[in-house]
């Protein structure tokens, strides 16, 4: 199969990814999506690294997911800290400092 | 047919592998950055096995002494020519070694150091229960308000992680200016971000707000590095490689060999200039440029202010070192799409920091607004694509760090029940009841404001200057105006400090520790030095200005 396929299918995910950050609510979602982000870069190394013949995209990829767990983990304690002071995790309602 | 004959079916015989050759790394030219990484990891064993009343000391000297040791090997570095003539690319390609590195990581060394002190402040809230406290949380999983808090205040916990969190951003910074491939550049990003988004959550006082800043800021920043990684990935698609030098080879179209996927990919310029504005917009969110600001005056006014005022310096100056690197080396071919959208950026950056700064009533909204203002005057060095544009923005980014630490070390000072009194109206009359800290203040206002014989004034010059030879003369006129309108909030503060009466139940002025008053005399005394006497500094950024490819 074409690589570039997958290329398009990553841009796809990338965009279903920034969309739900921007429109969802539940801080918890609004990281999944920033997840489905990177997983959609993810997609994208590898695809150009079968299309170039070397294996940089591929390695990419893995420090890529070493990053993704790093940033869950320090995500989801600020998040649950959050949550846990407040009993939400919606981003609508942590607004105590405005413009 | 023996079982060997089928076998032999699918595999051949192969020429034995030939040894992986190890990786040839440069340990003594990488020694800052792994003096600090050092520290961090130790600093993380302290926690774990030194006994709780101990750790404080432990980490203080454990980092102070990181640093320093650090800042002697950038010292040692730059002296034995790795800042101009033997300048190169180390750690098998990954980092750069060159003039504007080690410029930085030099900055961004004495920064932390400063930016440690103001951290390990133990002063200037009263005492509780007998323990002296920081300005950071008891503990930071203890829900605000709750019967649990109230014990780990009592037992008198501290947060003594910080100081490794903090060393790991600092790592991550030094690798960030000098890092020479697309990976190295994304992961350094993550390192430095990380532990700040768990230091902007850790105050001790108005905890709430802290917890949301923290919120926003990660979401946001993990939002932005999203779209980093997707222009890495889409540069990498059309160049096939993640150094700097090929990259820039292949855009230029001076690549040595050309195979029919490389062909097929640089056909497409989509995926080059796509990528690369995804990359410069992850940096020019770090750098809080508009329009990816919208952070900026949250996390900076609910982080804890010793925290703030690190991040702000530090990560400026990271960031722009990334910028510069990027666009100077990776892109200059490119240069003719990029300028303009700068001009652009600049452009809005200055005039929207300035402006809506004006109305602002919170100190450290005000500083941050004051500091998206200056990544706008800084970015006009940025455009300037000559040397003495890079030499003009590393002398801008010292100046700067050094009175933005001591800016938001004076907003620690000023105290009222509630902890910081941060609301401007509190700070009226602050010159008549405390003249020597609204001196101070009044000198950091005067150098961001850029009035001559402080260090702003020598900073800006140098980057308008740079900027007009560059053929940006309109952007310079543009810079000067947003320059006057920032001038009008900062003046307005030092006259609402020394020409208003106190009001009775003001804030009093909490007297700290050596710790801080070290930090806030290096701040005056960068900022007076660098505004008197600027040339020495000046001729060293000049030196500094040329990165290695």
């Amino acid at each position: 199969m074409n690589p570039v396929n997958y290329l398009y299918l990553a841009a796809l995910l990338f965009t279903i990814g920034a969309t739900g950050v921007l429109i969802r609510r539940n801080a918890i979602v609004v990281f999944m999506c920033v997840e489905l982000m990177l997983n959609a870069c993810n997609l994208a190394f590898v695809a150009f690294s079968r299309l170039h013949g070397n294996l940089d995209g591929q390695i990419i990829a893995f420090f890529t997911m070493v990053v993704a767990a790093a940033e869950v983990v320090v995500g989801l304690a600020i998040i649950v800290s959050l949550f846990r002071s407040r009993h939400s995790a919606s981003v609508d309602d942590a607004s105590l400092m405005k413009l | 047919m023996s079982a060997s004959a089928v076998h032999s079916l699918w595999t051949t015989a192969v020429d034995p592998i030939a040894k992986i050759e190890a990786p040839k790394i440069e340990y003594g030219q990488l020694s800052p950055i792994l003096i600090v990484i050092g520290a961090a990891v130790l600093g993380v064993l302290i926690e774990a096995f030194v006994p709780r009343r101990h750790r404080y000391h432990a980490q203080l000297f454990t980092a102070s002494v990181a640093l320093v040791s650090g800042f002697a090997a950038i010292v040692a570095l730059a002296a034995s020519g790795y800042a101009t003539t033997r300048a190169g690319i180390a750690a098998m390609g990954a980092i750069a070694v060159d003039g504007p590195a080690l410029f930085l990581q030099g900055t961004i060394l004495l920064a932390a150091l400063v930016g440690l002190f103001t951290f390990a402040e133990r002063r200037l809230d009263p005492e509780a229960h007998g323990n002296r406290v920081d300005s950071f949380a008891a503990q930071a999983a203890a829900v605000p308000g709750s019967e649990s808090e109230q014990k780990a205040v009592k037992a008198g916990f501290t947060t003594t992680e910080v100081f490794p969190l903090l060393m790991f951003a600092v790592a991550g910074m030094l690798v960030f200016p000098a890092a020479n491939d697309l990976l190295t550049l994304f992961v350094a990003l993550e390192v430095l971000s990380l532990p700040l988004y768990l230091l902007c959550a850790l105050a001790r006082r108005k905890r709430l707000l802290s917890q949301e800043a923290a919120v926003k800021y990660f979401l946001l920043g993990a939002f932005a590095s999203a779209f980093t990684l997707f222009g890495i990935a889409l540069v990498y698609g059309y160049a096939g490689s993640m150094s700097y030098g090929t990259i820039a080879r292949v855009v230029d179209g001076t690549a040595p060999s050309v195979t029919p996927a490389l062909a097929g990919t640089t056909a497409n310029d989509a995926l080059l200039l796509v990528g690369g504005a995804l990359i410069v917009m992850g940096l020019l969110f770090k750098v809080g440029a508009v329009p990816f600001h919208m952070w900026t005056p949250d996390v900076y006014q609910g982080a804890p202010t010793p925290v703030t005022g690190f991040m702000a310096a530090a990560t400026k100056v990271a960031a722009f070192g990334a910028l510069l690197r990027l666009l100077y080396v990776v892109l200059p071919g490119l240069r003719w799409d990029w300028r303009p959208v700068m001009w652009g950026v600049a452009i809005v950056t200055m005039l929207a920091g300035a402006i809506v700064a004006i109305t602002q009533t919170d100190i450290k909204r005000l500083l941050a607004y004051s500091s998206i203002a200056h990544a706008g005057f800084i970015l006009a060095g940025v455009i300037a694509a000559t040397p003495e544009g890079v030499s003009s923005v590393l002398f801008y980014l010292a100046t700067y760090s050094f009175v933005t630490i001591g800016a938001f070390a004076v907003v620690t000072l000023v105290r009222d029940a509630g902890g910081e009194a941060t609301h401007l109206s509190k700070w009226a009359g602050l010159g008549r009841r405390s003249p020597l800290v609204a001196g101070v203040f009044a000198v950091f206002l005067l150098a961001f404001a850029g009035i001559p014989l402080t260090s702003g004034f020598a900073g800006k010059f140098a980057v308008f200057k740079a900027a007009a030879q560059g053929g940006a003369v309109p952007l310079v006129i543009i810079g000067v105006l947003s320059s006057a309108i920032a001038a009008f909030f900062y003046i307005r503060v030092i006259v609402l400090m020394f020409f208003s009466e106190p009001r009775p139940e003001g804030p009093t002025v909490a007297v700290p520790s050596p710790l801080t008053m070290t930090a806030i005399a290096v701040g005056v005394v960068v900022t007076v030095v660098l505004g008197v006497a600027p040339q020495y500094f000046l001729d060293l950024a000049g030196q500094a200005g040329v990165f290695v490819r």
